[in-house]
């Protein structure tokens, strides 16, 4: 063994401390300030991972305890059961008993909300049975003020420790530490189990001889996993690594049981030993309880029929303005930013390929990362109130008519309406979705919406190519025809969900259950800190795909050299060796005709003639072919990339010269881009997916190339197919 | 059985029944169960969503969301003790606790 080994076994700043850090884990319905609780336990530092495999991120932090020292904590999603029928489901289960690969947990820490409790408690008892070493944290204690559970009576039935905490206001915090310090010392099992019938009895036996010999323990374990097992895998399942002959048995089970329904027969003993409980749980019976009177209140108007939808749009004008508008500011300042940082660079270095890779690829690369940060965090922190108040459940609630008709979950409503600002953000908060087919089928439409990155194209070509006329005298050609943009928009993507929902993302459409939790005052500290978490994750992971993305792009249009290739002279600029440039100045800025000559060398421009011929029936020359190509990088990229070919060097917003080029663009004496071409133009840029931030942040939430690569083909092929039928179409009918 | 049988969709707004039965596809009928409804759990007609659709639901205190297509599968016994709250464990537990049923 060599030193170095063993110096990793040993953690060096504790060596009287075991040298793997116990994990705890945290498990809890969803909406019972688990998340609190995680967070009031972990303090700032946070690690946000991946389970191996799916798509369901696993957040971690370190506790440090006054004898035992650091404590992993692992914090798992909210689930109302172990019970699974899909991988992501499953990651309860593994994660609880170390199954998969995954670490084996020392404790359990169960959050349980006071204001559900026998709902909450299905849950603990499945963790008792499996006999883990739970701890019971008695959570919004507060929003039960009359008649509350006692902690005691309930630590008496369940065998298991109780303490009462806060994770609000961090109330509880140094009990519930000394609970899991102890229960790492002396770890305790829970005593409460079921009576199930004596068939289920047997059956889970029957269950349990077939149990691979991994997952084997204690008889009481044993029959917890059969009944697992007999609750969750079925024929068309989508659980991972479950042995076959588990399946088999488990199928044998069910079909000899019949008519008895099991499923039933389970829940219902679980449930049966909750109610005979509650009856000691409670400080007095109370036949009459007073309801969830505040959040009935609040639901009175919310959920109106006029007042709901009014509040509703009032709110979601919001949301969009803040997308929309209020990140301006901070989207200009990043942008100053970026030009302020390239300009220094520019003085400071020699000319020369180092300083162009570094302005143009690497400040430009970041620049295009960073500069999605301001509407991501502005969504998440609103995303986050929404959430942590429970109006995002009424959002489904009020909209779920709407987008079940498409096939999409409720809940997509905010990430589409997102859309409309930006795809990258939108995508990212199709996390509110726990399904993976919602949250794929959203995150696969999103990109059709009209997003702000496409207003600036859309104006330069509307600008350009259409006749500032009115139609019947009043009807301005130009604003209809942005109107219309945003209508085909919304049209494509609703019919893009219907189809995809019964294609590519089939899956079982399994039946909405929405749980509307009651109205709660939202936590200004946690929503920042998972806005700062959604950011500092979208910065690394997807944030690496853009800047590599970014360079290449660079390195398509600024490759070969024109310099090196036309007169092997880097340094003296090549500009008078070419007739049609005879005014190029000899300084070290290029001109813009020799920017033109640049590009159109370039393997980009190359890239563009050579697939001009692909193009020409949608009525693309070759320079609005270098222009898509370099829109890939952002699509309002496509303006300052048609500038550079058009030889009108940087353009500012307006373009106004760039505008006069394409104006006077000819070909046989007639104008080379008609309103026909414009048109066809418009579509393809509507529905094609030229945006390589879109694709990063599917590839980071789908864990796949596989997803973006189908994003990417289905959109080019849609925005070819209708941009050719225009063309062509409008030919056909004498236009252009 | 002397009522009719009748479905969760059935009912008209706050009025209580009894879970009788819950159909439909196996994870829909487990998910549910495992909400809480399961047979002999009371659950209320809380509201019904704007548009007609979903349903909400108030069962064990917590306030669930279903579609009117599947609540058509949940069978209930309707009426009972009219005009009486439904349980809610946010202040103490359902009432009628289930009895384990082995075979139904």
């Amino acid at each position: 063994m060599t030193t170095g080994e063993g110096a990793t076994l040993v953690a060096p700043e504790s060596p009287h401390v075991a040298p793997i850090e116990p994990i705890v884990v945290l498990v809890g319905n969803p909406n019972v300030g688990k998340t609190s609780v995680y967070n009031q336990l972990t303090g700032e530092r946070a690690h946000i991972g991946n389970y191996p495999g799916i798509t369901v991120e696993q957040r971690s932090g370190r506790l440090t305890l006054p004898e035992q020292g650091g404590v992993t904590v692992v914090d798992l999603p909210g689930t109302y059961s172990l019970s699974a029928r899909s991988a992501e489901e499953q990651i309860a289960l593994d994660a609880l008993l170390g199954f998969g690969g995954l670490p084996h947990p020392q404790v359990v820490v169960a959050v349980v909300d006071a204001g559900q409790l026998s709902r909450n408690l299905y849950l603990t008892l499945q963790l008792i049975e499996l006999g883990l070493n739970v701890v019971v944290a008695l959570n919004m204690l507060d929003e039960v003020p009359q008649n509350p559970p006692s902690p005691s009576a309930l630590a008496s039935f369940l065998g298991v420790p109780v303490v009462v905490t806060d994770g609000r206001r961090g109330g509880g915090m140094v009990e519930l530490k000394r609970a899991i310090a102890r229960a790492l010392v002396e770890p305790r099992r829970g005593h409460v189990l079921p009576s199930y019938p004596p068939e289920l009895v047997a059956d889970a036996e029957r269950v349990a001889a077939a149990l691979p010999d991994a997952w084997r323990a204690t008889k009481e374990r044993d029959r917890a996993l059969s009944l697992w097992a007999l609750s969750s895998i079925e024929p068309d399942d989508e659980l991972a690594h479950i042995p076959l002959p588990l399946r088999v048995r488990c199928a044998e089970v069910h079909a000899e049981a019949a008519p008895r329904d099991l499923d039933r027969e389970l829940i219902a003993s679980r449930y049966a030993v909750i109610d005979g409980a509650l009856e000691r749980l409670y400080a007095k019976v109370d036949r009459h309880p007073p309801k969830r009177a505040s959040s009935e209140r609040v639901d009175k108007i919310l959920l109106h029929p006029v007042w709901g939808f009014a509040a509703f749009l009032g709110l979601m004008v919001v949301v969009f303005q803040a997308l929309f508008s209020w990140s301006d500011p901070a989207i200009g300042l990043i942008e100053d930013g970026a030009r302020l940082v390239s300009g220094l660079l520019t003085q400071a270095l020699p000319a020369g390929i180092l300083r162009d890779l570094l302005v143009q690829g690497v400040v430009g690369g970041v620049g295009n990362v960073i500069v999605f940060l301001p509407q991501i965090l502005l969504l998440f922190l609103m995303i986050g109130l929404l959430e942590d108040s429970g109006y995002m459940a009424r959002v489904a609630f009020l909209m779920d008519r709407v987008l079940r008709t498409l096939g999409l979950h409720g809940r997509a409503f905010v990430p589409m309406l997102s859309g409309f600002a930006c795809a990258v953000p939108a995508i990212l908060a199709t996390r509110t979705m726990e399904r993976q087919r919602d949250r794929l089928l959203t995150m696969l439409v999103i990109p059709l919406m009209t997003c702000s990155a496409r207003l600036p194209v859309y104006t330069l070509i509307i600008a350009t190519l259409f006749p500032p006329s009115h139609l019947f005298g009043w009807l301005p050609v130009q604003g209809l025809l942005m109107v219309a943009m945003y209508v085909f928009a919304i049209v494509t993507t609703l019919l893009t969900a219907l189809v995809l929902g019964r294609t590519a993302v089939k899956g079982r459409r399994v039946p909405l259950v929405l749980e509307l939790p009651p109205y709660r005052l939202p936590s200004l500290k946690l929503t920042l800190r998972s806005m700062l978490e959604r950011g500092q994750v979208f910065l690394k992971e997807a944030g690496t795909v853009i800047l590599a993305c970014t360079i290449a792009l660079w390195a398509l249009l600024a490759f070969p050299r024109p310099d090196t290739s036309a007169t092997g002279s880097p340094r003296d600029s090549s500009g008078e060796a070419r007739p049609n440039a005879p005014h190029a100045p000899h300084g070290e800025a290029p001109s813009a005709l020799e920017a033109e000559e640049r590009i159109r060398q370039s393997y980009g421009g190359r890239l563009g003639r050579a697939i001009e011929p692909i193009f020409a029936p949608l009525g693309f020359d070759w320079k609005i072919d270098v222009g898509i190509i370099g829109a890939f990088a952002a699509r309002e990229v496509f303006i300052s990339t048609l500038g550079l070919v058009y030889g009108v060097g940087d353009t500012d917003d307006e373009a106004l010269p760039l505008r006069e080029k394409l104006k006077q663009e000819t070909v046989g004496g007639k104008p080379r881009y008609t309103p026909l071409v414009g048109l066809s133009l418009l579509v393809f840029f509507a529905l094609s997916c030229q945006c390589m931030s879109t694709l990063a942040v599917v590839r980071r939430e789908t864990r796949t190339w596989r997803w973006p690569a189908f994003l990417f083909a289905y959109m080019t092929f849609l925005a070819y197919t209708l941009s050719f039928l225009v063309y062509q179409g409008g030919r056909l009918l004498g236009f252009g | 059985m002397t009522t009719p049988a009748q479905s969760l969709a059935d009912l008209h707004v706050a009025e209580v029944a009894l879970v009788e039965h819950v159909g439909g596809e196996r994870s829909f009928r487990r998910r549910l169960m495992e909400l809480g409804l399961v047979p002999g759990t009371r659950v209320e007609l809380k509201a019904i969503a704007p548009l007609g659709d979903p349903l909400e639901l108030l069962v064990r205190g917590s306030s669930l969301s279903i579609r009117r297509a599947e609540a058509a599968l949940v069978r209930v016994t309707p009426g009972v003790r009219a005009g009486a709250p439904a349980a809610t464990d946010r202040a103490r537990a359902a009432l009628p606790s289930a009895p384990v049923r082995g075979a139904p």
